[in-house]
Formats: structure tokens, sequence, C-alpha cells
């Protein structure tokens, strides 16, 4: 008996450290791409230190420094969850670029129409009109996944590919600016959209919108939709094993749809706070998707991954990304470094936390392995209360 | 009007295709290569931008294009090895860690080009060398016999690389660790190596194709390649995982995009319609991918990594 009572106490252990591992890893990942961000402002001829305190002050140090990192960060957010949808039920979704692009233009055309409605209605017109946009470009590969076996990475991509051409041909042809033919500057840009469109500011004449309590109110929403709804246990349990959702009667086709969706319909939502809310409230293009979306539709992949992918974690996660593409401007103000360098950490992030992520899980499979008769005898009481793969698990 | 179906400029059109499709051909060949063995590698695009910038770079400071070149593939080296560590040995999550790359790709071409570069300098570009008696025949001769080096060498990696995959047993290690890695490992074959060795490859070719497009330009700019890298991929797919059908995929590709420029540039039609036209090979490619799937089965072990007894 006491032979047994120190074998489970030796797994416990185990999981505490595995535990802890599964908690540290973005904070671990996130501290290696500073120490080569901190290797390459050195290289750069830059003191890391003064460095990594201009970008600390630049997007955390004062009120307006505060604001900017809020208004950067809903993006990311807002991406971020619908990723964290989209991962959960087990579907990659690289398509938050495009997605983000359909709903600013479906947001765009709407709002353009809607130049004599009161703002109570045409403000979540405009809106509405975005999430469906990014919804749309989200239920295609879906479906195509679903229905077709076309796998979601590369539909996604071209997805992205779709829609930037389809904005660049919207913003040159049907929905220029009529000021910029007749000046002839052809620059491809909407003309300024009605007032009553424009995203409510806190303070009048200040930048604040409520762009950003959109974005928290929306992954205070996914989390209950995900962990408080059955449609969201549902969209998990596909995601945790597609067979045994299949075998409980459940349609993995459909809710391969309905992630796709509900996630491209999060990007949308993104875009169409990022034309309204954007200071010449208009859309433009300079071309690339990056020119509109900042990349916002692959750093809120980052943030999603730093958020363990779950809502809630995700809103302080953004925070700190947004946070880190502010204060990039100070730093390339305080020591000529471009903001270039904020991207590249970025992609470190993602690459430190996939690569530790196996490792954690390896780990954790060799020490059950290690420990077979306990594992399976004293295991189930504690897996009984979490979903059947532990780890991945939520955070919260 | 008239004139744009006068035989030069369907000959200068066609043959703008052909080079637009090279940098498509090589980071798609190379993505092939990775496929096959089982690894999908999404960050191409990243590596083609630096691979872009380390050439376009070192054209500019040497004046020697061919070195750029030899640049452009060491970056793709190191990048392509970079990938395998993180896809092979530390079993990342593919449809993930590929972003990283890009991501990194994208940030750092554009910082080292802002803070060594900073304006868009020229750079030279490789000389047209014409096939002897070839470039002679009359219309064909200027198509096909009638361009830079790397884009013939472009074009030989592909029979090339046909027989490689289908000839060799280094080929038959690659198919084997991509359809079935389990029984490759029985029968002794390295998993882990061989799908090494093709990652690597990939990013060599990736890198490649980086340096041909900047150093076939002469400039370098930030996102130079737009996406093409992700485009590379998915013509694997709509080239059913085969050297020819990726060849064929990136024609279609350069040859739409040769055809709108022109249309373009002369002005026959508005900007705005030459852009929708743009769209179409993307359009083309997602149908493509439909049939694909219906059609081609992807290497069994695509994206799923090697663990042995695991």
């Amino acid at each position: 008996m006491s032979n047994r009572e120190t074998s489970e106490a030796a797994v416990r252990r185990s999981r505490l450290g595995t535990h802890l591992l599964s908690y540290s890893v973005p904070a671990l990942a996130v501290l290696g791409a500073f120490a080569i961000g901190a290797v390459m402002l050195a290289a750069l001829g830059a003191n890391p230190f003064t460095g990594f305190w201009a970008m600390a002050k630049g997007a955390f140090g004062s009120s307006g420094a505060l604001v900017e990192t809020a208004l950067k960060s809903t993006p990311l957010l807002l991406v971020g969850v619908g990723i964290t949808i989209a991962f959960r039920a087990n579907v990659i979704n690289i398509g938050g670029e495009g997605q983000m692009v359909a709903g600013a233009l479906a947001s765009t055309i709407t709002a353009l129409g809607m130049t004599d409605v009161p703002a109570w209605t045409a403000l979540p017109l405009a809106l509405g009109a975005g999430v469906a946009g990014g919804a749309l470009w989200g239920a295609i590969p879906g479906t195509l996944k679903a229905y077709f076996g076309v796998n979601e990475i590369l539909s996604t991509i071209m997805l992205n590919v779709v829609a930037v051409q389809a904005m660049n041909w919207l913003l040159r042809d049907p929905l220029i600016d009529p000021m910029e033919i007749e000046r002839g500057t052809r620059i491809p840009q909407t003309a300024r959209l009605p007032e009553s469109t424009d995203l409510p500011l806190f303070v009048e004449g200040g930048r604040l919108h409520i762009g950003p309590v959109i974005a928290v109110a929306a992954a205070v929403l996914v989390y209950l939709l995900l962990w408080r709804t059955t449609s969201g246990y549902r969209l998990r349990a596909v995601g945790l094993s597609a067979d045994a959702a299949r075998y409980a009667g459940m349609s993995v086709e459909r809710n391969v749809v309905w992630a796709l969706t509900l996630s491209g319909a999060m990007s949308g939502l993104a875009g169409a706070i990022l034309v309204l809310g954007s200071e010449g409230h208009r859309m433009v293009t300079d071309g690339s998707t990056i020119g509109f979306t900042g990349s916002a539709g692959f750093n809120g992949i980052v943030t999603a991954l730093f958020g363990g992918l779950h809502p809630l974690w995700t809103i302080p996660s953004s925070f700190l990304f947004g946070g880190l593409l502010v204060g990039a401007i100070a730093l390339q103000r305080a020591a000529q470094v471009p903001t270039a360098l904020v991207l590249a950490l970025n992609g470190l992030v993602v690459l430190f936390v996939v690569s530790l992520d196996r490792y954690r899980r390896q780990l954790k499979e060799r020490e059950e392995r290690s420990v077979p008769s306990i594992a399976a005898a004293g295991s189930e009481a504690d897996e009984s209360d979490s979903p059947p793969s532990g780890e991945d698990d939520d955070h919260g | 009007m008239a004139d744009i179906f006068s035989a030069t400029v369907i000959v200068a059109t066609l043959s703008s295709g052909i080079r637009l499709a090279v940098p498509l051909l090589l980071a798609s060949l190379g993505e092939a290569f990775g496929q096959r063995s089982g690894v999908l590698n999404l960050g191409v695009d990243g590596i083609m931008l630096l691979g872009a910038f380390g050439g376009y770079f070192t054209t500019l400071k040497t004046q020697s294009p061919w070195l750029g070149l030899a640049v452009g593939l060491g970056v793709g080296l190191v990048l392509g090895l970079l990938s395998s560590v993180i896809s092979v040995s530390l079993l990342a999550e593919q449809g993930i860690s590929g972003i990283g790359v890009y991501l990194f790709g994208l940030g750092m071409s554009d910082l080292l080009f802002q803070k060594l570069v900073g304006t868009p300098l020229p750079a030279a570009s490789f000389q047209k060398s014409p096939i002897p008696l070839l470039s002679e025949i009359p219309v064909l001769g200027d198509l096909f016999f009638n361009h830079s080096i790397p884009i013939y060498l472009a074009f030989l990696a592909i029979p090339v690389s046909t027989v490689i995959i289908n000839r060799t047993r280094f080929g038959m290690n690659i198919r084997a660790v991509g359809e079935n890695p389990e029984a490759a490992d029985s029968q002794g074959i390295s998993v882990t190596r061989v799908r090494y060795a093709a990652v690597t490859i990939g990013g060599i070719l990736a890198g490649a194709a980086g340096a041909v497009l900047a150093i076939g330009l002469g400039i370098f700019q930030q996102n130079l390649t737009n996406a093409q890298g992700f485009i590379a991929i998915a013509l694997v797919y709509f080239g059913a995982w085969r050297p020819l059908g990726v060849m064929a995929g990136s024609l279609v590709y350069g040859m739409v995009s040769a055809v709108v420029l022109l249309l373009k540039t002369r002005g026959i039609i508005p900007l705005g319609a030459s852009d929708l036209a743009a769209m179409i090979p993307a359009v083309i490619t997602v149908l493509a991918l439909v049939v694909a799937a219906r059609r081609f089965r992807a290497p069994t072990a695509l994206t799923k990594p090697f663990i042995r007894g695991g």
C-alpha cells in the first residue's frame, strides 16, 4: 500500500511539474525571443537594456501610450480569439489576413451605402457586415474542408491572395473616392465613410474608440460559447477527437464549417474596426494585405498561442503584443532600430512556442508510460474532470 | 490596340511569363521535396524573403549576381536546416511553425534592408545568355532559348528532380518516409536524416527562388515576394506533388501575371479590371485544390511528425 502511495505521489509530482511547465512554456518562449532580440539589438549597435526600456515606456509608460497599445491590441485580440476557436476544433486557420480584408470590405461597402441612416442603426449594421464578410471568408474553406476534403491551410492561404486582389480591384475601381478621379491622383482609397458609422470615441477629440471594448466583449462571449454552451462543447469535442465525436453522434463536418465561420467572423470584425476606427475613416490599400492589416492576421496567431489558446488569456496576451508593436515605434526613435524587429521577434515567439509544446507533451507522455499501472489506475479519477487530453485543456 | 497581337509582343509577353514563373517554380519544387518526405514547410515565403535580401545585398556590394545567388542558396540552406530542426527533431506542429519562420523572414529581411541599404538602390542583374543555334529559331528561339542562365537551370531542375524522386535510392527513401515512416524505419532508413535532407533541399531552393526574384528585378523592398511563397505551397497540391505538375502550375501563374502586366502597362483595360484579372490564378488554384483533393492523394504521413514507437 505504501508502495502505491509513493508511486501515486510521484505521478502527482510529475504532473505538477508538467503543469508548471505548461504554464511557463509561453513565458519561456517570449524570454527566448527577447534574448535573441537583445543580441540583435546589440548587433545593430543599440544597448539592449535602454532599447527594451524605451519600448516598455513607449508602450505602457503614459496614458497616451496605453491608448495606442489598446488600439493596436484590438485586431490582435479579435484575430487571436478567432484562431483559438479554429485551433480548439483542430482546424488550422491561416486566413486571418484575408478574413480581415473581407470583413473590412463588407463593412466599407455597407457604410458607404448608409448616408442618411442614424448612427444607432448604421454602426451596428456596418460592424455586422464586417462580421458577415469575415464569416463568409471563413465558411468557404470550412465547407471545402468538410465536404470536399481540401486542406484548410492551403485554401485559407489562397483565399488571402484572392481577398487582397479583390481589395485592390474594389478600391481602385468601383469604390474609389470620386475626388481621387477628379484630381487625377487615383490613390486607391474610398471616400470618407458617413459619420454615422464612426466608432464612438471615449473622449471627444481623443483617439480611444470603443473598438477595444468590443474586442474584449467578443473574447468573453467566445469563452462562454466554448465552455458554457453545447455548441462550444461540440466544437471542442470534435477538436479533441473527431472519431469519438462522430461516434457520439456529432456532425464533424458541420462543426468544422462552424469553427472556421466563427473564426472568420472574429477576423472580419477586426477588419471592420480597423476601417471604422481609422483616423481617415476610410479604407485604403497599398496593394498588399499587410499594408491594410499590419500583419494582424498572422500576429493574431502569436497572441493566441501566447494566450494558451484560451479566449480570456488572449486578452492580456494581445495587450502585450500590441504593446510590442507600439513600443517598436519608440524603439525606432530612441535607437534607430526599424520596427520590423518586432515582426521578427513575433516569428521567434511562434517558433519557440511550437517547439517547446511538443517537447512538453512528449515529456508528459514519457512520464505516464514509465508508471503504467499507476497511471492507468490512479489517473482515472483525476482525468474524469478534465477532457481526454489533459494537456490541451484550458489554462483558466 | 492591334499591335498587341503582333508576334513580337506575344513572344515578349510569353517570355516574361516564363521569367515570372521561375521563382514560383523553384520554391514549389523545393516544397514538393519536403512534402514528399512528409513535412509541410509553411515558411517558404520567409525563406524566400531572406534569400532575396541576401542575394540582392550581395549583388549590390559585389556587382556579382552569381555571388548573390550563392548567398541566396546559403541563406536557404541555413533556414532549411532550422526548419528541419523545428519540424523533424522538435516535432512542432507544422501548420503553425512555418508561420513563425514566415514572420521572422518578413521582419528580418525588412530590418536588414532598412539598416544596411535604406533606399532601394538598383543592383546588377543576370545577363541574357542566348543558346547558340537554338536561339536562332524564329519565335521559339526568342521564347525559350534567350534567357539568363539561372532560368535554364531552374527548368533543368524539373527533370532532374523527377529522376531523383522516382529513380534514385534517395528519392525512394523520401517517398518511403513520406508514405509510411514506420515501415521505412523498420527497413533501417533513418526517417530523421531523410526528412532533414528533403526539407533542407526545399530551403535551398526557396532561398534560390528569392535570390532569383530579387536579382532578376534588381531591387529589394519590404515584402518583396508578396505571398509568392504561399502560392508556391498551393502549387505543390495543384501539381499533385510531381515536379512536372509543379512546373505546369508555375507556368500558368507566370503567364497570367505576364498577360495582366501587359494589359495594364498598355492601358488596354482599366487598372481596376487588371486587378480583377490578377485574381484569376488564385481562384483557379482554389478550384484546382478541390479537384486535387478528389483525384490525388497527399503523402500519407504529411504533417505527421515521426516518433519511433510512438
